[in-house]
């Protein structure tokens, strides 16, 4: 089935009774050449590519859950490439690339918005930094535009620009960020992998890596054992346990993040935009809600909701730099858990074991990351070679030194993020 | 989250700031190796249950804690001094 206007049209007209379900149900088998343990953004997206980008198509994605029903459903839906930090900004902007075909290659429509996101400096110095970053970013091929501060004013009247503690002193624009709709971008990815052949598996749970000789052979899971070539474990939020079955520590403490979204409103925010001095971001979702956050809760964390200290502080935020959404009715919050490495970046490598390889660490940043990292691990998982977009995403980096400082630029150790 | 503190009582978790896990009472000796170094720095065992952590109470008394606390429930189950628990890591060794 393939959407396209005229079956839209024809569908309505008819009492929308033509649809089918967008994947199978299937029964795993005992064997697979590949499997992907975790049913999310990231996963979906590493079936994709690598039925489509690399022929591998005898492979199955294992998720204890229901597809989508992770992190790729608890974010604030934001997509970027305004990094313009070494290894990292070459990999978001080779994601947001595959973000901007991303609609037209699964036929799916995910909402795609390239709305613009507004970062706000509030010191020089930090009106310094954004200027080296745009730079940068520019001198990749990204987009970026520093703005003064009239500029800012003129196009988002109602800042608080006059705030004694943080006045706006202007913004690092990106034109093509912007948002996307989460569950659709993991309905597509799923989508397109089933018509290729992968087998979707909801309501199995991994409950063991079989590993001999220093070679991985299968997993054992709650609907029987399975055999399988290769494994890739992508499971944010669950690294730690799912690599403990292989015998493995990772450099990574699990975090709840909160996020936020109020009563329908009219279109009153444009754009993203991110607070830089309350690591306060929001933007208005198609349906009205406004969607914002910030912080995570810095101590460890299971439990998928929030507190209300960091609460507090995310609304206090907010009503600092936009006083206006004071009346606002939030309607609900929601948290999800992230994998906390000490340097605020992903990891994508092969482990000690051969063929198993894993995919973690994304922190609060996966959601922009989806494509760009399904296609990195699939690319890796394939070939056994680093994509040249992720290639400093290793594993050793922490033990030799070579840690990848993030955005956040906090520091090297665990709990600073 | 309220943390029952040894010195000043039950107190709320604004008081207090995380550290991370209690692991890292346990340094190791200068010279003992990168592999040693990185497990120490960097690697976590992570559980979803009872983690011993290293909370201060920087708005308090200014102890260092080691709070043992479930990361599914955030239910404390044991508040000790990490001056105590540091004396009897000495004892053992």
């Amino acid at each position: 089935m393939r959407f396209s206007g005229l079956r839209v049209l024809r569908e309505g007209l008819t009492g929308n009774k033509g649809w089918t379900p967008h994947w199978r149900d299937p029964e795993p088998k005992a064997e697979y050449d590949a499997i992907i343990i975790g049913g999310g953004g990231h996963g979906l997206s590493t079936a994709y590519y690598l039925a489509k980008k690399h022929g591998l198509t005898n492979i199955a994605v294992l998720e204890k859950g229901y597809l989508g029903g992770g992190n790729v459903g608890r974010n604030t839906t934001i997509v970027r490439a305004n990094y313009g930090m070494e290894g990292n900004s070459q990999f978001y902007s080779h994601s947001l690339k595959l973000w901007e075909g991303l609609e037209q290659d699964l036929n799916y429509n995910a909402m795609m918005s390239q709305r613009g996101v507004l970062m706000l400096c509030h010191s020089d110095g930090q009106r310094d930094a954004f200027a080296r970053r745009g730079n940068m970013m520019a001198a990749q091929g990204d987009d970026a535009e520093l703005l003064s501060a009239q500029s800012v004013r003129q196009m988002l009247p109602y800042l608080d620009f006059e705030n004694t503690r943080f006045p706006i002193y202007g913004g690092l624009l990106h034109r093509r960020g912007g948002t996307a709709r989460h569950d659709a971008v993991a309905w597509g990815y799923a989508r397109g992998a089933d018509q290729r052949g992968v087998d979707l598996i909801q309501q199995c749970e991994v409950t063991g890596i079989d590993i001999e000789n220093g070679v991985v052979k299968g997993v054992q899971t709650t609907r029987g054992a399975i055999r399988a070539k290769k494994v890739g474990v992508v499971v944010a939020g669950r690294s730690s346990q799912v690599a403990a079955m292989a015998g493995m520590r990772l450099p990574i403490e699990s975090h709840v993040l909160q996020a936020f979204v109020t009563e329908g409103l009219k279109p009153v925010i444009d754009h993203v935009i991110s607070f830089g001095m309350g690591h306060f971001y929001i933007s208005q979702s198609d349906k009205g809600g406004l969607v914002f956050g910030g912080d995570l809760d810095f101590y460890s964390s299971y439990a998928a909701r929030g507190n209300m200290p960091m609460m507090e502080h995310v609304m206090e935020a907010g009503m600092t730099l936009m006083p206006m959404i004071g009346k606002a009715k939030v309607l609900r919050s929601w948290g999800g858990i992230m994998d906390m490495t000490p340097d605020g970046s992903p990891i994508i490598d092969k482990t000690e074991t051969k063929g198993l390889f894993i995919n973690c660490g994304w922190c609060y940043g996966g959601f922009k990351a989806v494509p760009g990292s399904g296609d990195a691990f699939a690319h890796l998982m394939a070939t056994g070679e680093h994509h040249t977009a992720a290639a400093a995403y290793r594993l050793d980096r922490f033990r030799i030194g070579a840690g990848l400082m993030d955005e956040e630029a906090t520091g090297s150790q665990h709990n600073l993020h | 989250m309220r943390i029952d503190c040894p010195i000043c009582g039950l107190r709320d978790r604004r008081e207090f700031y995380y550290q991370g896990a209690a692991s890292m009472l346990a340094r190791p000796a200068p010279g003992t190796g990168v592999d040693v170094w990185d497990d120490y720095l960097h690697l976590r065992d992570n559980p979803a249950g009872a983690l011993e952590e290293l909370w201060h109470h920087d708005a308090g008394c200014g102890s260092w804690l080691v709070v043992t606390r479930d990361t599914r429930t955030h239910e404390i189950s044991k508040v000790a001094l990490a001056a105590d628990t540091k004396q009897a890591m000495g004892a053992l060794s």
